[in-house]
């Protein structure tokens, strides 16, 4: 399936290209054609606002999966140092997840991603980002040596969920998750986790149990995907636009919910259109909210950490209401 | 197989509903079971050993000696998406509590198995397809934290088709909140055995489920991440018909023991056994 967002550029495109012809033929020219730049340049300007100034639950979910979003390691490659470590000491080294050390406005970091191709060869190379239970031990194994050195826990959530291959069931992709969960709600250090790109289901939350998370303006993160839930709750899949709408996805519902801590603007259009400068934005969000969670001491971080988990849902108990306010 | 005609008489008679208080057909073997014979039988069918999917208290009397306290009952859902497809979700619970009996999808206590003071969560697949909501995720917490409290072993059956989808994101962080409170009641020194149970996947298996100290398995039940319909999609092919079943997850090293339901009860009382000599001897 071609992507909508991708489509609504192509007209842009042809737009972007004029104007960037008269620029170049209005320096050598007697008539200045300066006018006409400006004109074009609003009009590709109202056009830009038309199409993505009110995206649709269901077109963010576009706008996360875009092809040119950036991704785990165009963030990571950003910090001033990284030096990845492999494998999950049992069986392989899984390309969907990268982690290993790195420096973060000075400070050493674990970093932990998930992993998309940015195109289609690293796309097989990488399952599309879908790590199978190899990669989450991976992340297990980095989380709990994080822990144990006393160093932060930076993530990075793109993915539209667990590999679901008969491989994946073989080698206990459950456990895998299960044991992620475990080690993040345990680890000493603080932890960052930041959707990026698409937060698809448990394969999402093993990266993002945080003390601090953070999400792209057009990000998402649900409890499954819209295709998948469409195909779980009604046996059509074609109705995913439908359950995109219902699920509650985007990053504004998810810190209406206490999921969400923080939300970092992207220009109009989406991350892609200004690739330096998100990146810039969102490694300054992780490093201060870093800073913060590392002048608390260990004890007082796991506590905080168990009640806001504790208390996030919706339910009754005798006389009172609650939405995510229970202690 | 053919319907007797003294049975379609009598359904004639009595009506669909009525009738199907009285009659179990097996999903495995197919045969037509007295409701009372398969109760006495552990509600494991008389032809073939098929386990049959056990309600929450049912398999509570099935394991606890006599008392059960129960917990969190007063717990409830609400309805924080607003949710609405053919029906709206408060709609959707009631009806599923009219039909199973049950307030939700999990039912959780504390009584003594063999003699061992513990807490029992038990799910039930009736309810929702056993899919794990804002009370399923309370109701075990506050369970877990209640064991910790009273230093007590926990057993928890699972029976569930993953996250609710009609609670959204709030479904899926109470992946992360019932992890919470197993972490802290098994890093305290206690004993969590969790007994999986025809059907156990998604985020109900990829949680809780896996972090016990020893998984036991219900014999033939379907334990998995992904759904069977997922999978094939996704490959593109049929799988075969063992894939995702407790005995090949036993074969592949995934749980600790395949276990029969007549052999159920004395496994966990040895379990707890071992457990609470351990502890006594440090």
């Amino acid at each position: 399936m071609t992507n909508p967002i991708v489509e609504r550029e192509r007209g842009l495109v042809e737009l972007e290209r004029r104007i960037a012809e008269l620029r170049d033929v209005n320096v050598d020219q007697p008539v200045d054609m300066s006018p006409e730049i400006a004109a074009l340049e609003q009009k590709y300007e109202e056009i830009l606002r038309e199409v993505f100034g009110n995206l649709s639950p269901w077109m963010k979910v576009h706008m996360a999966r875009h092809p040119n979003r950036p991704t785990a390691l165009d963030y990571i490659d950003a910090f001033e140092r990284f030096d990845e470590l492999h494998g999950d000491r049992h069986f392989r080294d899984d390309p969907a997840i990268v982690g290993g050390f790195g420096l973060l406005c000075g400070r050493p970091v674990i970093a932990i991603g998930e992993q998309r191709g940015r195109d289609t060869k690293e796309n097989l190379r990488r399952n599309f980002g879908m790590p199978s239970p190899e990669g989450y031990r991976k992340v297990r194994r980095l989380a709990h040596l994080a822990s144990r050195l006393g160093v932060p826990i930076v993530t990075f959530v793109d993915t539209k969920g667990a590999d679901p291959g008969i491989s994946s069931e073989e080698h206990a992709q459950s456990e895998a998750i299960a044991m992620c969960l475990y080690e993040f709600s345990q680890a000493r250090v603080p932890i960052v986790a930041t959707v990026v790109g698409e937060g698809g289901s448990g394969g999402a939350l093993a990266l993002a149990i945080a003390d601090h998370v953070i999400m792209l303006e057009h990000s998402t993160y649900s409890v499954a995907s819209p295709e998948g839930c469409a195909a779980i709750l009604w046996s059509d899949a074609s109705k995913a636009e439908e359950a995109a709408a219902r699920l509650k996805l985007t990053a504004q519902d998810l810190q209406g919910f206490g999921i969400v801590d923080e939300i970092v603007p992207e220009p109009l259009g989406g991350a892609h259109r200004d690739r330096e400068a998100v990146i810039a934005r969102v490694l300054g969000s992780i490093d201060a909210a870093v800073s913060r969670l590392a002048a608390m001491p260990p004890d007082r971080l796991l506590e905080e950490r168990y009640r806001k988990y504790r208390r996030l849902g919706s339910w009754e108990s005798g006389q009172q209401e609650s939405d995510g306010s229970h202690a | 197989m053919p319907t007797p005609d003294w049975l379609r008489i009598r359904r004639s008679k009595d009506g669909d509903g009525r009738d199907a208080a009285v009659w179990s057909k097996c999903p495995s073997c197919g045969e037509l079971l007295y409701r009372r014979d398969l109760a006495a039988n552990g509600h494991v069918c008389t032809r073939c050993g098929y386990a049959f999917r056990m309600g929450a208290y049912d398999r509570i009397s099935a394991i606890v000696d006599g008392d059960f306290t129960e917990i969190g009952a007063e717990v409830q859902a609400g309805d924080p998406l607003g949710w609405v497809d053919k029906r709206t979700y408060p709609v959707k619970l009631n009806a599923d509590r009219e039909k199973s009996g049950l307030g939700e999808a999990v039912v959780c206590g504390f009584g003594q198995i063999g003699g061992h003071d513990a807490a029992l969560g038990v799910m039930d697949f009736h309810f929702r397809g056993g899919t794990m909501g804002t009370v399923v995720g309370e109701r075990i917490a506050l369970l877990l934290e209640a064991a910790r409290r009273r230093k007590v072993p926990c057993v928890l059956f699972t029976a569930s088709g993953g996250a609710r989808m009609e609670e959204g994101m709030l479904a899926l962080m109470q992946m992360a909140k019932t992890t919470a409170a197993v972490a802290r009641f098994m890093e305290d020194g206690n004993f969590f055995v969790v007994v999986l149970t025809d059907p156990t996947t998604g985020g109900v298996s990829a949680s809780f489920a896996f972090q016990a100290d020893v998984i036991v398995a219900e014999a033939k039940a379907m334990i998995g991440f992904a759904g069977r319909r997922v999978i094939e999609q996704t490959i593109r092919q049929k799988l075969p018909d063992e894939f995702q079943t407790a005995e090949f997850l036993l074969e592949k090293g995934a749980i600790d023991m395949v276990v029969t339901r007549a052999e159920l009860k004395p496994t966990l009382v040895r379990l707890l056994g071992y457990a609470a000599r351990g502890r006594r001897a440090s």
